[in-house]
């Protein structure tokens, strides 16, 4: 973990108050794995204002990449970062999604919540298939980037505005099904809004396959210094920034 | 600022000498090697544990914290696993972690609290007889505003603090330290207290009791309900109580409270304090740590200082 000044490449607008920041960090990306995140100081916030956690959406050749959504006063001061400025980026941080998935992985992901899933899909070396959910078609993020390096995606929105109307557990469900009838293996790695975390969760459980759950939780130091951003687990109250942001579901407990 | 003249940083509290005026506050830094790696350690003269209790303690349900202009209200709850589990386990991490690859001796301030009298000099025995030199100083919390068995009750009465006091000094012979809250009617007879009581140092300001409330969900924003401000905004508050408790003291001083720059830190020199500690600044910069270093020795040389220590009582009143 380190602080690296990184100067932005690319700032673009994914529709729907969603961008894409693009940075480069040659040392947070050198070290970077999927389900990590970085903690950027947001530049034109007073200079006392807290950073900002965000999953690595992808790392590798001195860039990361971030895929966020405006919805508070920090990410709303990050949309107006341009190009060519730069900001501090404290990382890579956290314990990400394990480096293997034995079976099919079954990555699960909500609105935002499929960024760390696109870097994790590009260095598990399984077979994967993504299922991802939003509230209308605007909110389903990525599918290009996805599509591009061969995952196939199944989508669910909860106005049908784009593939399957409904919750993203219904195309989930009928893969494991269709899974285990035919004795095929699989693992879940999700991150997304909390009710879906705890419906996967559930499910790994249910099932007896592992299932690797990655928490959104607002942060103060992201280091694991301040136990701002606990979880309920089977140990007591854990550290989401570096115990998680990944918990294994068996370790959490949902209140 | 690369080209600073040799400025004399090293400064003491009481019987331990500090490399260095800044140390980190406790709870800012969690067991002092959780920021290795984005903080210039060489620019530290000691570090703060976050709270140590005899027993683990859970800590306060989630939402533990709202960001506030000027700053965080807090209400963390001192979650902690414990005297033993500190030694046994996290002693010899900050060994491995910090003291190895700094390849030099960085004080570390053990922070502790109880429930009780009893408590707090069991836990300043504990770590006195088993932290292996490791341990530089305690410095006992009796003003956290988010535990209500604990902490604060113990801070609000002078002569419930001068038996709590007592009686760890009896039960160490480390440098002592006793943390105190700004939300008094008069510092000076909590100072005295101290003094009485044996202490070697004072630390001051622990946060301030604050409220937040999310209008939206018409609920209070941390689930404790009411929580503790630390930031920039408490920064005039606490050089106000560093300036009182001088006044009323010769014992050091380790100030504390919204440092976020030399000029944050100097403040508190010039109203009295021997060591400045940083909180909540290291959450948004911990490069915080080399800048305000860099920023003290700097203005020493431009205002004719040879030493940090010429800083303390220089303020023109």
């Amino acid at each position: 973990m380190i602080e690296e000044i990184a100067r932005v490449e690319e700032h673009e607008d994914e529709g729907n108050g969603y961008r894409r920041l693009v940075l480069s960090a040659p040392s947070v990306a050198a070290d970077a794995a999927p389900g990590q995140f970085v903690h950027i100081k947001v530049p034109s916030l007073e200079e006392s204002a807290l950073r900002r956690p965000f999953s690595i959406f992808d790392a590798g050749d001195g860039i990361v990449t971030v895929l966020y959504k405006t919805v508070g006063r920090g990410t709303a001061a990050l949309a107006s970062v341009r190009k060519g400025e730069e900001v501090s980026v404290l990382g890579p941080l956290g314990r990400g999604f394990p480096a293997k998935c034995s079976g099919t992985a079954l990555l699960v992901g909500g609105g935002y919540g499929v960024a760390p899933l696109y870097f994790l899909a590009r260095k598990l070396d399984c077979p994967k298939i993504l299922f991802v959910g939003g509230r209308s078609a605007p909110d389903v993020l990525a599918l290009r980037d996805f599509e591009k390096i061969g995952v196939e995606a199944r989508v669910a929105t909860n106005d049908g505005s784009l593939g399957g109307k409904g919750f993203v557990t219904l195309p989930l469900d009928e893969e494991t099904k269709r899974l285990r009838e035919t004795g095929g293996k699989f693992e879940f790695f999700t991150c997304g809004p909390d009710g879906l975390l705890r419906a996967v969760s559930e499910r790994a459980l249910a099932l007896g396959v592992p299932g690797w759950i990655s928490m959104d939780r607002h942060m103060i130091c992201g280091v694991g210094a301040c136990y701002a951003c606990v979880q309920k687990t089977v140990r007591g109250y854990s550290r989401c920034c570096i115990e998680g942001p990944v918990f294994p579901a068996e370790d959490l407990v949902w209140e | 600022m690369g080209m600073t003249p040799a400025i004399d940083m090293t400064t003491a509290l009481g019987p331990l000498t500090l490399a260095s005026p800044l140390v980190t506050a406790s709870g800012a830094f969690g067991y002092g090697m959780e920021y290795f790696g984005a903080v210039d350690y060489s620019k530290l003269g000691a570090v703060t544990a976050k709270g140590i209790r005899i027993d683990p303690w859970p800590g306060n349900p989630m939402p533990r914290h709202a960001e506030v202009p000027g700053g965080i209200v807090n209400a963390i709850g001192l979650q902690g696993t414990g005297v033993a589990h500190f030694l046994e386990r996290t002693l010899p991490f900050y060994s491995i972690r910090v003291l190895r690859p700094l390849g030099r001796p960085l004080p570390l301030i053990a922070n502790i609290w109880g429930g009780s009298v009893e408590e707090y000099a069991e836990v300043a025995k504990r770590i006195s007889e088993g932290a292996g030199g490791v341990v530089s100083a305690l410095e006992m919390n009796v003003s956290c505003p988010n535990v209500k068995s604990g902490g604060h009750t113990f801070g609000q009465d002078p002569s419930v603090l001068f038996n709590v006091v007592s009686a760890v000094r009896k039960a160490t012979t480390l440098p002592l330290l006793v943390k105190l809250a700004p939300n008094v009617q008069s510092i000076a007879p909590y100072v005295k207290a101290c003094e009485d009581a044996g202490a070697d140092a004072l630390s001051m300001i622990n946060t301030i009791p604050a409220m937040v409330i999310d209008v939206e969900r018409r609920k209070p924003a941390i689930a404790n309900v009411t929580g503790g401000l630390s930031g920039r905004a408490v920064h005039p508050v606490a050089v106000k109580t560093v300036f009182d408790a001088r006044k009323a003291t010769k014992l050091p001083i380790l100030a504390m409270g919204g440092v976020y720059s030399a000029r944050d830190a100097i403040e508190f020199f010039l109203a009295g304090a021997d060591a400045v500690a940083i909180g909540s600044a290291m959450f948004s910069d911990p490069s915080v740590v080399a800048k305000t270093y860099d920023g003290i020795a700097d203005y020493c040389a431009r205002h004719g200082f040879g030493s940090v220590r010429e800083l303390k009582g220089a303020l023109e009143v």
